[in-house]
């Protein structure tokens, strides 16, 4: 009846899950009884998790990444006290199986669940206010691209109460991913969560592509698209081009441990490597469909605190689409050591150090746009500051590891693990935190705190150097990743220093949470009125802050690059000559919650072998969607008359 | 959206810079780059396949296993049903719905026969001992192949609700969108058909 499903399925016997699951239980029970208490289910309901705004969509996207982030960073900070106990023999307070989990949970939570959706959920915010129009290309897909990640989301963390998670590392190689050597349902829990949402973040990759291709507003030719805009395009075509690798290669994995299909295993013929080769294809990519709109973020918030128009925008444009079509020829630098020959190895070398070009271009240009302007010391320039530093480093020591016999060495040893939080932390999430810092107003309507603000950029920046760059040694001295204790007593000290390091940005965190906490309190002192607090270049400012649900009843008519700016230089910022007239706006639906809903089951049920509740939730899946293809009012159209009678008439 | 300004007057502006495309346009467009993904995961399996078909495992090979009559007639039928989804297309031009429903019916007909070849294909298979479980050839055979017969098997469910749609909505622009999208994925399906034919089934003597 229950397949696999029953009650040994409860960690009841490690104290450490239990209590974490109970934390986390206890907060959701909290909320969902405030929420009631408060009658907030209506306002949630309506206005959030039914709307399709892309504004909304975007801040829930946000929301759900910095959740993740708490959750993906409570793992970080359980290794590093692990790893600063565990020397000369003593064995820590983790056992081994509760570590591994931990280090595939952590990674598979940063990656997918926090820098994927932050970098989504800005994209989802900020694009259609710079590209000057209503919403994305297909706003209730991306109601649906939403939930379908936050079904991922519910997976994920089920598996921390409900079984196990993979204790495979965050790709879940084979052959110990198979059946053979992984026969709990770890891997299975991976694998459902990152199908159900990479299939959100494909159809999110279409939707933003068709937006920025199809809908512009008038006049806005491609060299007059925001940089941001640029990046996003360049992160959605690699997302369209990627993910589908990505969901066939997991579909081969999931053939073989629920049918018994030889792709990847031991025997009969099956080959471990070709899951390398795939996920790489489709995990390079990755890689920069995370970066390239951080790039984006800090063009903008660059060129805005420097007074300045962006240096080089055609060069920066080169460089994004560059960069786009060289991710998918380096893929192979991941696993030097496979044994492809001199030859191979070398070209692929070669394709990441030139790789390493166009990004150089975008760092000059930076920095020429920094030069000689009236810079302005805002929070999110902070971060864009820090980032330009610290990316520096970890790009550098990208090139290092570029070089295949250099590689040999340090392949799955701590200098990895140091690289790849380099760029990862201090280009992705700093871009984030820039970006978030910088629309912020945008999205509500008043500015965040700027001491608490800057408290949490000190702790992160200066913990992140503490927590990673002792890695760099640890890994030239031999330490390799993953491992749970270590014999040598010299790596203790440098461990006890990254472990300082973690605290610092954990003091980081709760900076970033109270800064919201009281720039929510004391927002009238923060109100910004005028929709332009930052003296902004691009469009999105030329509205008002929150926008209406339509962004603009008027579309506006661009003529230049930064075409607020050129705007406001003109003296005239607004044409109110326009004629209004009335616009359709899209409908709330259910349909993205219901559809996350069925194929949480169905994913559920696929995990525990619950055969008839996974049909079940097949079933519910193919119903909503066909009881919302004959809905045939989908818009609300609002008229001339109450567009002018709402007082948002700017631009 | 009616924010289109194509018009004729205006084709000084470059087509970039006219505004938000029609909901015509946009909608296509998208499918188009759902369409560009689906290939992608086939590309995949077809990467895989290509890796894998030498990996027989000292179990049976392709040349032993498939039969060229066979699948020659399943392609015909997959390509005549290109054709009959084409007429649709016309008779959803023309507004012709005796058109659109006999041409769907002959797509149909020529879909499910494709399918029952390919199943009764599968069935000898695994009757002769030859089933995916038996060799890392035979499970990207079965994975990539049966992929494409999913597909077509979703494409053939889709076609009916589209039938029933025109019966109870009428050729209203939401319907006729969704026609159109059907005939693209129709069309893909032959498209990756024909990557198939002669990769697996001609690439296996």
């Amino acid at each position: 009846m229950l397949g696999r499903l029953d009650w040994s399925a409860i960690p009841l016997d490690q104290p450490i899950p239990l209590i974490a699951a109970g934390i986390v239980l206890l907060t959701a029970l909290a909320l969902l009884g405030l929420f009631t208490v408060k009658g907030w289910w209506p306002y949630l309901w309506n206005e959030w998790i039914t709307s399709v705004d892309h504004k909304r969509i975007g801040v829930m996207y946000v929301m759900l990444a910095f959740v993740m982030l708490m959750r993906g960073f409570v793992d970080a900070i359980m290794m590093r006290t692990q790893l600063a106990m565990a020397a000369n023999g003593a064995q820590g307070y983790l056992p081994p199986e509760h570590y591994n989990q931990i280090f595939s949970a952590h990674g598979t939570i940063m990656i997918f669940f926090v820098a994927m959706t932050f970098m989504v959920g800005l994209m989802n915010f900020a694009v259609p206010l710079q590209l000057g129009v209503r919403d994305v290309a297909f706003p209730v897909l991306n109601s649906v691209s939403f939930w379908l990640t936050a079904g991922g989301v519910l997976l994920i963390n089920l598996s921390l109460v409900i079984g196990e998670f993979a204790k495979t590392g965050w790709l879940v190689y084979p052959p110990l991913s198979e059946l053979t050597y992984s026969p709990g349902v770890g891997v299975d829990y991976y694998l459902w969560a990152l199908q159900i949402s990479g299939l959100g973040t494909l159809l999110s990759g279409i939707n933003l592509t068709a937006t920025i291709l199809k809908l512009r507003a008038p006049g806005m030719g491609y060299m007059r698209m925001p940089i941001f805009c640029w990046t996003a395009l360049a992160s959605n075509l690699l997302i369209i081009a990627a993910f589908p690798i990505l969901t066939a290669t997991f579909a081969m994995l999931l053939l073989d441990r629920y049918l018994g299909f030889h792709f990847f295993t031991n025997d009969l013929g099956g080959n471990a490597m070709m899951y390398v080769n795939l996920i790489w294809a489709w995990g390079h990519p990755e890689v920069y469909i995370l970066i390239l709109p951080a790039f984006g973020v800090f063009s903008e918030v660059i060129a805005t605190f420097s007074r300045k128009s962006l240096f080089g925008y055609r060069s920066m444009v080169a460089a994004t689409m560059a960069i786009c079509v060289l991710s998918f020829l380096v893929w192979l630098h991941h696993f030097f050591t496979m044994g492809a020959g001199a030859d191979v190895n070398a070209f692929f070398g070669i394709m990441t150090m030139i790789i390493a070009i166009p990004t150089g271009v975008k760092i000059f240009n930076w920095l020429f746009t920094l030069y000689g302007g009236r810079i302005h010391f805002g929070l999110p320039l902070y971060w864009a500051l820090g980032f330009m530093v610290t990316f520096v480093i970890g790009g550098m020591s990208g090139v290092l590891l570029a070089i295949p016999p250099v590689d040999f060495n340090l392949h799955n040893s701590l200098f990895l693990v140091a690289h790849f939080h380099n760029v990862i932390i201090g280009g992705v999430l700093f871009g984030a935190f820039s970006g978030y810092n910088y629309w912020f107003p945008k999205a509500f309507g008043f500015k965040l705190n700027e001491p608490l603000g800057k408290a949490a950029f000190w702790c992160w920046f200066v913990g992140f150097y503490l927590a990673f760059m002792p890695l760099y040694l640890l890994g030239l001295m031999g330490a390799t990743r993953r491992m749970q204790h270590y014999d040598d007593p010299t790596w203790q000290p440098l461990m006890i220093i990254a472990l300082g390091g973690a605290v610092l940005i954990l003091l980081g965190i709760v900076f970033t949470i109270l800064q919201l906490v009281v720039s929510i309190r004391n927002r009238d002192q923060n109100l910004d009125e005028t929709g332009d607090p930052w003296n902004g270049r691009t469009l999105e400012w030329s509205t008002v802050s929150p926008p209406p649900a339509w962004n603009y009843a008027v579309l506006p008519k661009v003529t230049s690059l930064d075409a607020f700016w050129k705007t406001k230089q003109d003296g005239d910022s607004h044409d109110r000559s326009e004629p209004v007239e009335a616009i359709e706006v899209p409908q709330n639906t259910m349909l993205g919650i219901t559809l996350s809903f069925f194929a949480v089951i169905m994913g559920f049920a696929m995990i525990w072998h619950i055969w008839w509740m996974a049909i079940f939730g097949g079933l519910g899946l193919v119903v909503a969607c066909l009881i919302y293809a004959w809905r045939t009012s989908t818009e609300t159209e609002i008229s001339a008359h109450d567009l002018t009678a709402s007082g948002v008439l700017r631009a | 959206m009616s924010d289109a300004s194509a018009t004729g007057h205006e084709t000084k502006i470059p087509l970039s810079e006219r505004g938000p495309a029609s909901k015509e346009m946009v909608v296509r467009f998208g499918f188009w780059l759902f369409l560009l993904s689906d290939i992608v995961v086939f590309a995949g399996l077809f990467a895989a396949y290509a890796v894998l078909s030498k990996s027989t495992a000292g179990g049976p090979t392709g040349p032993e296993l498939f039969s060229r009559t066979h699948t020659f007639i399943e392609t015909t039928s997959l390509l005549l049903s290109s054709f009959t989804c084409g007429l649709m297309t016309v008779g959803v031009e023309i507004r012709q719905r005796m058109l659109i429903y006999l041409s769907a019916l002959g797509t149909f007909v020529l879909g499910i026969g494709f399918l029952g070849l390919e199943l009764s294909e599968f069935i000898d298979l695994v009757a002769r001992g030859a089933g995916p479980t038996h060799s890392a050839f035979l499970s990207a055979f079965f994975a990539l192949v049966a992929t494409h017969g999913l597909h077509v098997t979703a494409g053939l469910l889709w076609l009916i609700v589209m039938m029933v749609q025109v019966a109870t909505l009428g050729l209203r622009d939401m319907v006729v969108r969704r026609l159109f999208c059907f005939s693209l994925f129709w069309h893909a399906l032959d498209i990756v058909w024909v990557g198939v034919f002669t990769i697996v089934y001609l690439g296996a003597s």
